[in-house]
């Protein structure tokens, strides 16, 4: 289930913790995360989605905990009475650091939101463990336990093809960090799908359909889901990828508006993002309470309708 | 064969049979398809040296009994420690276990007594008992000794371990390369079973008691406490976070406890004589008796069971001492994850407290003697080159931070400029924090160990 399910009228007690040498109340079954956003303590976050139990996989997030002989994940490390944190020392900060620079060496983080910030708050510098390297094997064809010896002299990066096998959306692997919240959105905690899981092993670990086929030759259902829960873009509607190759993408010219999805008795919210009176593409909120930023694959694509252009 | 290919045809319909065959050669495999048998193994016994010995603790029924004759097993005191488990009770099983301050032989050094009572006081009554025989540690073959060799010694401490923690079912998860293992297990439980050591109502104490064996497919990771659960229940062998432990949430979201195969070999003569009696043997931090894997450039390598306290040159010598013409070079302590240490430290106490003190680590018992012959620098690139192959994927640190960790070492092989081998060397050091620092599980957080121990301790790039 969602970690974001209200809890309604239910009442929970508190826990008394200290963070950063202040005495602070969270409410208990809260995380680290949430007790410091409280309380005005900025940390960043890269893998965790609002809608999606955290994976914390990307390790940006790293807290120090005293007892704790590592650090431990802010975004899903629940509060305890008294426990003391530091969310500011020499060893989150090169956490930090650190992560920004392996993934920004190895992944194309140039859609991820700020990341250059980060980059700049942390000292961070992806480029120090070389040139980005440009001999790319196929790496939906990745033999697990096999990989050719590095030189060295580039860093090796996830690089591959934009998979473009749909009319709907694309896929570019390249830019993914494998939060792995389009696996779970797409599998038990949202669609019940399972379209899409973890492929390979390590560095080769990447999101594939089974045995990779293309998306029309899978079980996806293009609920689009995965494309709400992507943090970095690697999930993107066509028409928005479309427009970012011909350079005509403006996000700052565009408005949205939200609507209710006129299909289905459900009413479910869609968010239409339009640009130039044109609807270019629709997400839902992810703090309503029917849709948790889900939708169907009418609610989500099926909007050519509203544009009334007829096919040349 | 003048160019051309031969076919072996293996068809539909065909019984299959098993061979096992190491290594390999692409003739022998043909013969084994056109319905050769495949060469006798080696005998069990020749991994263990020091057998058969009847005053040894862990290793005493290694080479001397048939490890497929549950007669032979009883006849040589098997379960006698089960008959005084039950006898004693559950509580008094951990009291023993607690006292006799026997400590996990994975690799961690988990105090065991603490983690029965953990599992035992749990308020939900199903609860898994797991005998983690994913033994793939570089270097370790202690535990493929006392699977292969002792099978009913583990089926009867782990009836024992989950007679103390309260647990109806157990799995063992077995490496998938331990056919020999595979065999005799197999055999164990299922004799055991016919004849009520496992199943219902064990030897009419009302406790029942059964236990599965699962087979690994070969990744290292799997072996990690929380990838077993994962690895069990279908899922992708991935770790998971802790808290919650998995005395708390372990296999199937229950209560679970999770024992190596040697730790759990241990316990019978913990039942058999007392905790305290176990407690006399070792040193003031370290209890009982340890089984360590020499391998490398001794005399005769193999599994060696002593106290702990021993030195690591009294180990050598009792491997045989080096091989001769063979100079140390250095020992790598602990397989890949642990560290190396040189030849300056061969007075070195093999005990936790010791090793820790000295900066190094036991781990799961390996002892890798490389003589002048070895280069180092192999060495580290091969040790580098696994941790990225057996990294899971699922953090970052580890999954990238291995990555850059080989490419790292790679530079420095081929560096001719010290400038460029000090900012390698920075970064190998701040590579290795964020992955020891950050990883969520053991394997990241000691993908750094060893080329940290050779970079420190053997100045392998310093001029």
């Amino acid at each position: 289930m969602s970690a974001q399910v209200t809890t309604g009228l239910q009442v929970r007690k508190s826990v008394e913790l200290t963070i950063d040498g202040k005495k602070i109340t969270a409410p208990e079954g809260s995380t680290l995360l949430d007790a410091c956003r409280a309380s005005g303590i900025e940390i960043p976050t890269l893998c965790f989605g609002d809608t999606i139990t955290p994976k914390n996989a990307c390790r940006v997030c790293m807290v120090e905990l005293e007892g704790s002989r590592t650090l431990v994940p802010s975004c899903s490390r629940k509060v305890e009475a008294g426990m003391v944190v530091k969310t500011d020392t020499d060893r989150t900060s090169h956490s930090r650091k650190l992560v920004l620079e392996l993934l920004g060496s190895s992944v194309d983080l140039s859609l991820t939101k700020n990341v250059s910030k980060w980059n700049s708050n942390y000292d961070a510098n992806p480029s120090r463990f070389g040139a980005p390297s440009t001999h790319h094997g196929k790496r939906d064809e990745a033999v697990t336990g096999h990989h050719h010896h590095p030189d060295g002299k580039t860093a090796e990066t996830v690089h591959q093809p934009v998979k473009i096998d749909n009319a709907l959306y694309v896929r570019d692997y390249s830019k993914c960090i494998l939060c792995y919240q389009c696996v779970d959105a797409c599998g038990e905690q949202w669609q019940n799908t399972f379209a899409i899981t973890t492929a390979g092993r390590g560095f080769d670990a990447r999101i594939s359909t089974e045995f990779a086929v293309d998306l029309t030759d899978s079980a996806c259902v293009y609920c689009g889901n995965c494309i709400q829960v992507c943090p970095t873009g690697a999930l993107m509607f066509t028409s928005e990828f479309e427009m970012r190759e011909a350079g005509t993408w403006r996000e700052e010219e565009q408005t949205q508006t939200d609507t209710i999805c006129p299909y289905c008795g459900v009413g479910c919210s869609l968010t239409l993002h339009v640009q130039d009176n044109t609807i270019v593409k629709v997400t839902s909120p992810s703090d309503h309470s029917v849709t948790h930023g889900n939708l169907c694959i009418k609610g989500r694509f099926g909007f050519q309708h509203v544009q009334n252009t007829k096919p040349e | 064969m003048s160019g051309r290919r031969q076919f072996w045809l293996i068809e539909t319909g065909v019984t299959v049979r098993q061979e096992v065959l190491a290594p390999a050669t692409k003739t022998q495999i043909a013969e084994l398809v056109s319905g050769k048998s495949a060469p006798a193994e080696q005998p069990i016994a020749q991994a263990a040296p020091q057998t058969p010995d009847k005053s040894l603790v862990l290793l005493s029924r290694i080479g001397n009994t048939n490890p497929l004759s549950i007669d032979d097993y009883i006849a040589n005191n098997g379960f006698a420690a089960l008959r005084k488990a039950f006898s004693i009770g559950a509580d008094q099983v951990i009291a023993e276990v607690t006292a006799s301050g026997l400590v996990g032989r994975g690799g961690a050094a988990f105090p065991t007594g603490r983690k029965w009572a953990a599992v035992a006081s749990q308020p939900v009554k199903t609860r898994y008992l797991i005998c983690n025989a994913d033994e793939s540690e570089p270097g370790t073959f202690k535990d493929r000794v006392l699977l292969e060799g002792d099978p009913f010694a583990l089926v009867e401490a782990m009836t024992i371990a989950a007679f103390a923690t309260g647990s109806q079912h157990g799995y063992i998860y077995l490496r998938g390369e331990y056919p020999r293992a595979l065999k005799n297990l197999t055999n164990a439980v299922e004799v055991s079973r016919n004849k009520n050591y496992l199943g219902e109502n064990i030897l009419n104490s009302g406790f029942n008691f059964d236990i599965t064996i699962f087979r690994g497919a070969g990744a290292y990771i799997c072996g990690e406490e929380t990838a077993i659960f994962n690895s069990i229940e279908g899922y992708r062998g991935e770790p998971r976070n802790k808290p919650p432990f998995p005395v708390e949430v372990g296999l199937f979201g229950k209560p679970t406890t999770v024992n190596n195969v040697e730790t759990l070999v241990n316990v019978l003569p913990i039942i058999n004589n007392s905790g305290e009696q176990y407690a006399t043997w070792g040193s003031t931090g370290s209890k009982g008796k340890k089984l360590f894997c020499v391998s490398g450039a001794v005399s005769k390598p193999g599994v060696y069971e002593v106290t702990f306290g021993a030195t690591l040159r009294q180990l050598i010598d009792l491997a045989g001492g080096l091989k001769s013409g063979s100079t140390l070079q250095a020992v790598l302590l602990g397989g890949a994850a642990g560290g190396f240490v040189g030849p300056q430290d061969l007075d070195l106490e093999l005990t936790l407290e010791a090793a820790r003190a000295a900066g190094t680590t036991l781990g799961s018992g390996v002892v890798m003697v490389l003589d002048q012959s070895v280069n180092m620098l192999d060495q580290l690139q091969r040790i580098a080159a696994f941790f990225r192959d057996e990294s899971c994927g699922q953090c970052v640190p580890c999954r990238v931070g291995t990555v850059r960790q080989q490419e790292a070492l790679a530079r420095l092989v081929s560096s001719n400029s010290a400038d460029e081998t000090a900012i390698d060397l920075h970064l190998l050091r701040d590579l290795g924090q964020v992955m020891r620092d950050a990883s969520i599980c053991g394997l990241g957080q000691t993908a750094h160990n060893a080329i940290d121990s050779a970079l420190t301790r053997l100045k392998v790039f310093s001029a």
